[in-house]
């Protein structure tokens, strides 16, 4: 009987079930809100950064624009400047300014990461949901398989099959969603059992739900909240697993802007003092830890229980 | 025999993992386009030279018996050729060679690493659990929260920034030839051993620290609360006592955690480790090495995290006294 009924939802009896209790408002204390302008801050600066950095991400800046104060000339390398009115924030080991690439580099990393996020969900949530509402053949199939993948290290798996098949963004997006997606399965498979036991959906299914009703009305609403907050913490380790394969040479390559690349790309300057690295390590780390701070406030809303987790 | 049997599962299940981790790898290199007759010859291949290469690495077999001659190479010892030094005659440096001298500096840097971060992290993790809410604890909380959200290299640069360049102490990149002793070899490995301890105490703080509030919110403890045993004695007594599984699991997991972040550390420093090789080796595309480090790398995380699960097992009463 219900299996004819399933489907789209069309001809759902149960459309007017009671009204769910009214929704808590979110509170976020002072370091959420300051969290939430950092992510902001970021997310315009991946829209508007390239039209209001003043060079290009690959300009390599004239000789002539370095003129040594108090006198007409000019310094005899552009390359590792201080930061000045000309480069607000120095120039890197080519003579590049830093601000501009920083401004460039942000669509990329943050544009990967976030791609890469995504696809990570759809492949785990897809594939935990399965495996927890599926048979058990299913169920171990997948888990097996999952297990073994992470029982290795995610760099070493990137690095093993970067050797084999090279590095392109394409490639660096779907490889790091599939590695990212183990872990998300995992999580959506022991949330996705959780739900499944409790009463509610015992309800639905006594009353003659069918399964893809029960999955996206009742599993999916119940879970929703925990892997938010999950996703904010998987965004965060998907940015430092992409710069430091960018750090390695292994991610973006030149002369595509990209924060990872770029501290690698400056790395030499270190030792003379120049800023160059640091300043792309600083955004990722604004970034990442203004992550961490909105989901410290998300979990503390969603009751806490799917608390941070280190993975 | 309750604990027989858990340990016994256990090494079982380490060893399959190890094994499908194996194939994992395989598969990631072997199966790929591109082989390694292919890479060796580079320009110089021609389809005989080509042909007689594969014949004498044994390409011309299907995957799965290639498959099984990697594996039983790699089991004793064999580790095959690397693509650097392969000329027209010859088919390149044997893989074991380049790797021992790297294997020795990256066992150096973990063992300076462990000896330092782990007394330091447990302790400080354990000063932070007794005494929740104070400025300690919020300083430690709030410290390690931004370390282990930052990447690795900014921690690095930060304090190549502050050690090497401002004040002079130390010098930013790691060499060592190999013949360094006592003191220059300190001062070889003092930077990127320092970067790692931040990195892994870090992460031990936080979980030590976890896992004490989390012994100290049980019913036990509560009694021993509630009968008026003294705050100190009852960390030391009753919670540290029954924390030492999870802490020692706790570290265990850790120092496998420094898999990954040793690639980074070494190729900030260009220190000389078997990670570097590693990284040079993708760079190049030289598969044999790939494979090797790949699999010392992975064979080692994996001998960690069942080292992790054995201290849960051990330190649990219940299977140690079965009824």
């Amino acid at each position: 009987m219900s299996e004819n009924i399933d489907g789209n939802g069309t001809e759902v009896r149960f459309e007017e079930l009671p009204d769910a209790p009214p929704r808590r408002r979110m509170r976020l204390t002072w370091s959420g809100k300051l969290g939430v302008c950092v992510v902001a801050f970021w997310m315009a600066i991946v829209f508007i950064g390239p039209s209001i950095s003043p060079y290009h991400e690959a300009d390599i800046l004239d000789e002539a624009l370095f003129i040594v104060p108090g006198s007409d000339n000019p310094y005899p390398e552009t390359d590792y400047q201080p930061p000045s009115s000309v480069a607000w924030l120095g120039t890197d080991y080519l003579g590049r300014d830093t601000l501009s690439r920083t401004l460039y580099g942000a669509r990329t990393t943050i544009g990967i990461s976030l791609a890469s996020t995504l696809l990570a969900y759809l492949v785990g949530v897809t594939l935990g949901i399965a495996a927890a509402v599926g048979g058990n053949v299913m169920d171990s199939a997948l888990s097996r398989l999952n297990d073994a993948i992470l029982s290795i290290p995610s760099i070493m798996l990137a690095l093993v099959v970067i050797a084999a098949i090279g590095s392109t963004i394409p490639i660096l997006i779907v490889l790091t969603g599939l590695i990212y997606a183990s872990t998300v399965f995992r999580i959506a498979r022991s949330l996705g059992l959780d739900v499944k036991v409790s009463d509610f959906v015992e309800a639905a299914r006594v009353r003659g739900e069918g399964l893809w009703w029960i999955i996206t009305r009742e599993i999916l609403p119940n879970v929703a909240m925990p892997m938010a907050t999950d996703f904010g913490l998987r965004f965060v380790y998907v940015i430092l697993f992409i710069s430091s394969l960018s750090f390695l040479g292994l991610g973006v390559q030149p002369p595509q802007s990209d924060w990872g690349s770029m501290v690698r790309e400056s790395l030499s300057g270190l030792p003379y003092g120049s800023i160059a690295p640091l300043v792309p390590a600083l955004a990722i780390a604004t970034l990442t830890i203004a992550i961490n701070l909105i989901v410290d406030d998300v979990s503390a809303h969603a009751g806490g229980r799917l608390a941070k987790r280190m993975i | 025999m309750t604990l027989l049997n858990a340990i016994l599962r256990r090494t079982g299940l380490g060893i399959a993992t190890l094994f499908v981790v194996s194939v994992l790898i395989f598969i990631g290199t072997s199966i790929l386009p591109g082989d390694v007759a292919n890479i060796i010859l580079g320009q110089m291949a021609t389809p005989e030279s080509l042909a007689a290469l594969r014949a004498k690495l044994g390409l011309d077999e299907p995957a799965h018996v290639r498959y099984f001659i990697w594996l039983s190479d790699l089991l004793t010892g064999d580790l095959g050729f690397s693509k650097a030094g392969a000329g027209a005659g010859t088919i390149g440096t044997p893989i074991s060679e380049m790797l021992m001298p790297r294997l020795v500096n990256t066992l150096r840097l973990a063992t300076a690493v462990a000896v330092v971060a782990v007394p330091f992290a447990v302790t400080v993790g354990l000063l932070a659990a007794m005494y929740p809410g104070t400025k300690l604890d919020r300083a430690v909380t709030f410290t390690t929260l931004g370390l282990i959200s930052v990447p690795e290299f900014l921690v690095a640069t930060l304090l190549v920034l502050v050690v090497a360049v401002q004040l002079g102490w130390l010098p930013a990149t790691a060499y060592i030839s190999g013949q360094e002793t006592g003191l220059k070899l300190v001062r070889a490995l003092a930077m990127p051993a320092l970067t790692l301890i931040i990195v892994a105490s870090s992460q031990i703080m936080r979980m030590t620290r976890a896992t004490v509030l989390n012994v100290m919110s049980s019913p036990y403890i509560e009694m021993a609360i509630l009968k008026g045993v003294p705050r100190k004695r009852i960390i030391l007594r009753h919670a540290l006592l029954n924390a030492v599984g999870p802490i020692a699991n706790v570290i265990a997991l850790n120092l496998a955690y420094l898999v990954s972040g040793v690639v980074i550390v070494e190729t900030v420093f260009a220190y000389p480790g078997l990670a570097k090789l590693m990284i040079d080796a993708v760079q190049t595309r030289d598969l044999p090495l790939v494979q090797a480090c790949a699999m010392i790398f992975c064979a080692t995380y994996i001998v960690l995290i069942f080292i992790a699960d054995m201290v849960s097992i051990l330190s649990n009463p219940r299977l140690r006294h079965p009824k």
